[in-house]
């Protein structure tokens, strides 16, 4: 009996863990709640009280606001899209690839190559972000997302992730007995160790995407003309003259920049916690 | 294996190694390496002026930029407050995320949910920090907004506060911010952490009749060095690049109270008198500051064993 007793623990601090647990869930999701609510009120009700956790019924009104300015949300959005998939998609397949390479081959370089990501990882690319914009408009890639998109190739943590989990669960011999079979290496990458990819590339998938979906440094130096930004470039027009104490569209703008994310995280929200168990997730 | 086969068929597989690391590599030439020597390169020259891009080395006085900006008092500035809010939200955030890996993985005290608290703890990590950042501006509004409305409401203030006005409050927002998108994330790495740990350890320690307090200074913590050390690098490599929440938030206002080094560095270059070359400066010395404290924090967290 006292033995389970134990096992069970003290029912005070129980309590108290789950206050705080409350509490802190509470906090987490509060702010979105006040921004999906007052999104649907009208600025006058807003004013009278900030806070209410009963919907209006001003959210077409809001919209119309929201959409009579310059802010275009269908463009954001498309373009936070196209440098999202584009940039996804490179990361995911050449860090695969270059996993692929640093475990599947034994050569010279290899653990220096190793060394070097491990290396690399570790810089911010804020430092070096006026080298790159310089050579962007040298090159005429300024307002244009092809300079969003291509450098996902070079995605060190990703390679880091990819080398961990190939080593855990590619088996070298399936690839042996696809050569005996006569498969080219190439073939043998793209058909044979990719499928066995799939969780670890759906999780790096996923966080790529979202990583790309939210920065801002890079896509506010390179994108200055309003028809290529993306959505997080045009939240600052939210908080400037456009809409000043116009506070039904501007949360209602805020709900809109991150509804996708929501979307994204409470669908695949068991995939996304055990991938952040796994590590290596920071861009 | 791998290497059997090879000698059997007298056939070497290497090339390949090199030929599908190729891509990576030449993305990195290309978009880290080259750009990364162009900064540097910059420092040391006159670059200025918006789509201006031909310069010249400084030839009498290289270091010109790098003095400019160690003797700018914004730079300075902005290097401490990049700093005090790192500090002000790892440190809470580390803390609490320690106390909730404590309880989720005791062994006497099973909390329910815990699946259910994970996704909604770590949930403001992934949403947008510009939109965050902007929609904490609103909710704390002035004279209107629904934190102050609920400060008068509950009787704890009897007027409206500025909070975007004063920097003591700006900086703790900032910091706030930045401890409720990242505790989720750093308790759910030390909890895999915590997991990776051998249980027969903690079997042994509870048939010796330690108790939870005694395992998790004596046990978990000492085993989570590797994770803490991981976890410690890439929040202070995160913190001192902060630039989103800062610039969306109050764009480094009250005066220049919350603007943090990568803001001076966009301020210095994308604005203005668009100084490239001081941008580029501050850029390196920013760098600098980072891989020394890096450094320092690896050898600080070292096994000393």
């Amino acid at each position: 009996m006292s033995k389970l007793e134990r096992r069970d623990g003290n029912p005070v601090v129980k309590f108290f863990i789950y206050f705080v647990c409350i509490i802190l869930a509470v906090l987490s999701i509060f702010p979105f709640v006040v921004m999906f609510i007052n999104s649907t009120r009208s600025t006058f009700e807003i004013q009278q009280h900030a806070v209410s956790l009963i919907p209006s019924s001003h959210l077409l009104d809001n919209w119309k606001v929201f959409t009579g300015k310059s802010f275009n949300p269908t463009t954001g959005f498309l373009n936070s899209l196209i440098v999202a998939v584009g940039a996804t998609a490179l990361t995911v397949y050449f860090s695969t690839l270059t996993a692929y390479a640093l475990v599947a081959y034994s050569w010279k370089l290899r653990g220096a190559m190793f060394t070097f990501i491990l290396c690399v990882m570790m810089i911010p690319s804020q430092v070096t972000a006026i080298g790159f914009y310089q050579f962007m408009y040298r090159i005429h890639l300024t307002n244009n997302l092809l300079a969003l998109i291509l450098p996902a190739i070079y995605a060190p943590s990703s390679v880091f992730f990819f080398r961990q989990f190939m080593l855990a669960s590619l088996p070298l011999e399936l690839l042996d007995s696809a050569r005996i079979d006569g498969s080219r290496e190439f073939h043998t990458f793209n058909h044979i160790a990719m499928p066995i990819m799939k969780p670890a590339m759906a999780t790096q998938g996923i966080f790529t995407f979202v990583y790309t979906w939210n920065n801002l440094f890079m896509p506010s130096i390179l994108l200055t003309r309003d028809e290529v930004k993306t959505m997080p470039v045009m939240v600052s027009m939210l908080k400037g003259d456009i809409y000043k104490r116009e506070y039904g569209a501007i949360y209602l703008g805020l709900a809109l920049t991150v509804l996708p994310l929501f979307v994204v995280y409470f669908a695949l929200s068991k995939y996304i916690i055990a991938g952040v168990a796994l590590g290596g997730v920071k861009g | 294996m791998n290497n059997t086969l090879q000698k059997k068929h007298g056939f070497s597989y290497a090339k390949y190694g090199y030929l599908f690391s190729l891509p990576f590599f030449i993305a990195f030439l290309v978009f880290n390496l080259y750009p990364t020597l162009y900064t540097v390169v910059l420092g040391f020259t006159d670059s200025k002026g918006l789509g201006n891009i031909t310069f010249h080395i400084l030839k009498d006085d290289p270091w010109k930029n790098f003095r400019t900006v160690l003797k700018a008092p914004t730079f300075i500035l902005s290097i401490k407050n990049t700093l005090m809010l790192w500090m002000m939200n790892f440190i809470p955030q580390i803390t609490l995320a320690l106390i909730l890996t404590a309880w989720f993985t005791s062994r006497r005290n099973k909390v329910r949910g815990q699946g259910f608290f994970k996704v909604v703890f770590y949930m403001p990590n992934i949403i947008t920090a510009a939109s965050v950042a902007v929609l904490f501006n609103t909710l704390f509004g002035y004279p209107k907004g629904p934190v102050n409305d609920l400060l008068v409401s509950a009787g704890l203030r009897d007027g409206a506060f500025n909070f975007m006005n004063s920097p003591t409050a700006t900086r703790w927002i900032i910091a706030f911010i930045q401890f409720w998108m990242w505790y989720g994330y750093t308790m759910i790495v030390l909890i895999s952490g915590v997991l990776g740990i051998n249980p027969e350890i903690y079997e042994a320690a509870e048939i010796d009749g330690a108790n939870d307090r005694q395992i998790f200074f004596r046990i978990t913590l000492p085993n989570l060095r590797t994770i803490l050390t991981y976890t410690l690098v890439t929040s202070l490599i995160g913190g001192l690049s902060m630039y989103d929440i800062p610039k969306m938030l109050n764009a480094g206002n009250p005066n220049n109270s919350t603007l943090t080094a990568t803001m001076f560095i966009y301020n210095q270059s994308f604005q203005n008198s668009y100084m490239y070359a001081r941008g580029a400066a501050a850029s390196m010395i920013l760098f600098l500051i980072i891989a020394v404290l890096s450094a320092i924090v690896f050898y600080l967290m070292r096994d000393r064993k």
